[in-house]
């Protein structure tokens, strides 16, 4: 593997970080099986490129796409806690409304963004190359995400969340409403993953309807990777571990995909993606089984 | 205070299942009193404790906590007034939050939630000096997951939980149910001496004639939604178990005379 590929696959792990701690709220804060990140995923790319294009300044443009990555997880928490659709349902159908959502918004299945001005284009040309440009300074963006929520989740408010997810019947008998904490948690969960969106159109140059699909896959792999590696020790730690475990999850990718022993193309990535989550689920059950 | 009158509480309306939980109960409990309440399976004891924590809310009648009519308000919204302790040890605490981060979750109960961190160190000095005049050690683990204990230390973790906010009432739902006899009777104890220091309206369900009587300055029977006994001061000083026991077997032989009756 080349060190630019290398450099490209944690760009990449970076870009999805945001994903996997949008999915860390979702499903293990809130215990909520939340599918509507393939719909936030691109509609996040989708609103920021068609901003960028209509001459919008980026950041403005990643902070509309977080707004829209909210609504629609509210949408997904209205239609469970409002209307008692179950929890991963009512996510499947926000996700499948917004393929839809996202093709009106963009008006075609593909933005290009081509030579337009992102958050990145003031770092380049200050001297350092450019593949390591990129990961730097979404790493930054990753790492003030990663302070942000943990600072968050171990705040009193932060707090009524985690027992919300925890244990909901508890929660209401220490006062914590918790349908507002779904509310709540939905909205940040997908204002991230939109995020993530937006960072994905802004480096990659293109925003594309079809991004989304398996957006969760790769979020949870990461979050499994993360836990499998690091343990339950914490938010922080668990937090870094979805970061982690979103980087390695590329590395192993293109690892898989450029060794060419393995005689892999890149139409197997789905498969092989299985396989590492797969491998990352039985990880810890296999060492347990060796201690005893 | 709290007050209940004209209680009327109906399960399955409408339907073959259809049960009358509460039919008519008033009660009252003045500030700083001890009630328990005792009664068979399906009497409706858990049902007016759930009256007065706001899981279930009743089709007629008025409930009134402090000075606020909560008749409608939900769980959440009257928590500010209502501390409680659950008969599973496991419902009243967060087994993924450490000993600490529940006893900050308490200690907001009822109040509005804000950014700071939930655990200062002024906080965690105050915690941990509560935690310590329980004498379980738990001190040196508090920032232990909550359900790496027991279900005897969970309870005693959540009376001291219950006493952090302040609150109106206090309300044990047959909290030493699941313990076993020696920790049982440490969180009686403990519930003993909690509940004298800092005069708290108490209504404690349970399922023990034993408790009913050794604890508290009143004791109330439900039976068949309705309230069959209530005796306080010289009273229930005199009665013993096997009064209770013996009035709970006349009542029980009543509605099998009564069934009887139905099938003949």
């Amino acid at each position: 593997m080349s060190q630019i590929a290398l450099w490209g696959a944690v760009e990449l792990g970076l870009v999805y970080a945001f994903v996997a701690i949008g999915v860390f709220l979702a499903f293990r804060v809130l215990d909520f099986p939340d599918l509507t990140v393939d719909g936030s995923f691109p509609l996040g790319a989708a609103v920021t490129a068609v901003l960028i294009i209509a001459g919008v300044n980026p950041w403005i443009a990643a902070g509309v796409a977080m707004v829209a990555g909210a609504a629609a997880g509210m949408v997904t928490a209205m239609l469970n806690v409002r209307f008692k659709i179950l929890n991963l349902l009512a996510s499947i159908l926000t996700m499948i409304a917004l393929f839809s959502v996202n093709l009106r918004v963009m008006g075609k299945p593909n933005v290009a963004l081509i030579n337009a001005d992102t958050m990145l284009s003031p770092f380049f040309g200050l001297g350092l190359r450019e593949f390591y440009v990129r990961p730097l300074f979404i790493g930054v963006l990753v790492l003030v995400a990663v302070i942000v929520v943990w600072r968050f989740l171990e705040s009193d408010a932060g707090l009524a969340m985690r027992a919300t997810g925890a244990n909901a019947r508890m929660a209401r008998a220490q006062g914590v409403d918790t349908n507002k904490q779904i509310y709540l948690g939905m909205a940040i969960s997908n204002a991230l993953v939109a995020f993530g969106g937006a960072l994905f159109a802004q480096t990659n140059g293109f925003a594309d309807v079809t991004s989304g699909v398996g957006t969760i896959v790769v979020g949870l792999a990461a979050v499994i990777i993360g836990e499998t590696l690091l343990g339950a020790r914490g938010i922080l730690i668990a937090l870094i571990g979805c970061v982690l475990g979103s980087i390695l999850y590329r590395i192993a990718i293109q690892l898989a995909l450029s060794t060419d022993m393995l005689g892999l193309q890149a139409s197997d990535l789905n498969f092989v993606t299985a396989v590492l989550v797969t491998f990352a689920l039985i990880l810890p059950r296999l060492r347990r089984g060796g201690a005893a | 205070m709290i007050s209940v009158k004209n209680i009327q509480v109906v399960f399955g309306k409408g339907t073959p299942l259809q049960k009358q939980a509460l039919n008519g109960v008033d009660l009252t409990i003045e500030q700083g009193s001890f009630v328990t309440v005792i009664g068979s399976n399906g009497a409706g004891k858990s049902t007016l404790l759930g009256v007065l924590a706001g899981d279930v809310l009743p089709s007629a009648g008025q409930v009134t906590i402090g000075k606020t009519d909560v008749t409608r308000k939900g769980t959440a919204a009257r928590a500010g007034l209502v501390a409680r302790v659950f008969q599973d040890p496991l419902t009243g605490s967060c087994g993924a939050l450490s000993i600490e981060e529940n006893l900050a979750l308490a200690a907001k109960r009822g109040e509005a939630r804000g950014l700071m961190a939930a655990l200062g160190p002024k906080r965690r000095e105050h915690f941990r000096e509560r935690i310590a005049e329980l004498n379980l050690g738990l001190e040196n683990r508090m920032g232990d997951r909550m359900d790496l204990l027991s279900g005897g230390q969970r309870q005693a973790v959540s009376l001291v939980m219950a006493t952090l906010a302040g609150s109106e009432v206090l309300l044990l739902d047959e909290h030493t149910a699941a313990l076993d006899p020696g920790m049982a009777e440490f969180v009686m104890n403990l519930t003993q001496k909690i509940v004298s220091e800092r005069k708290l309206t108490t209504m404690m369900v349970t399922h023990s004639m034993r408790q009913a009587l050794d604890y508290g300055h009143r004791t109330v029977m439900l039976h068949g939604g309705e309230i069959v006994l209530d005796v306080a001061g010289d009273s229930r000083k005199e009665l013993q178990v096997e009064d209770l026991i013996a009035m709970f077997r006349r009542i029980r032989g009543q509605t099998l005379d009564d069934d009887a009756l139905l099938i003949g």
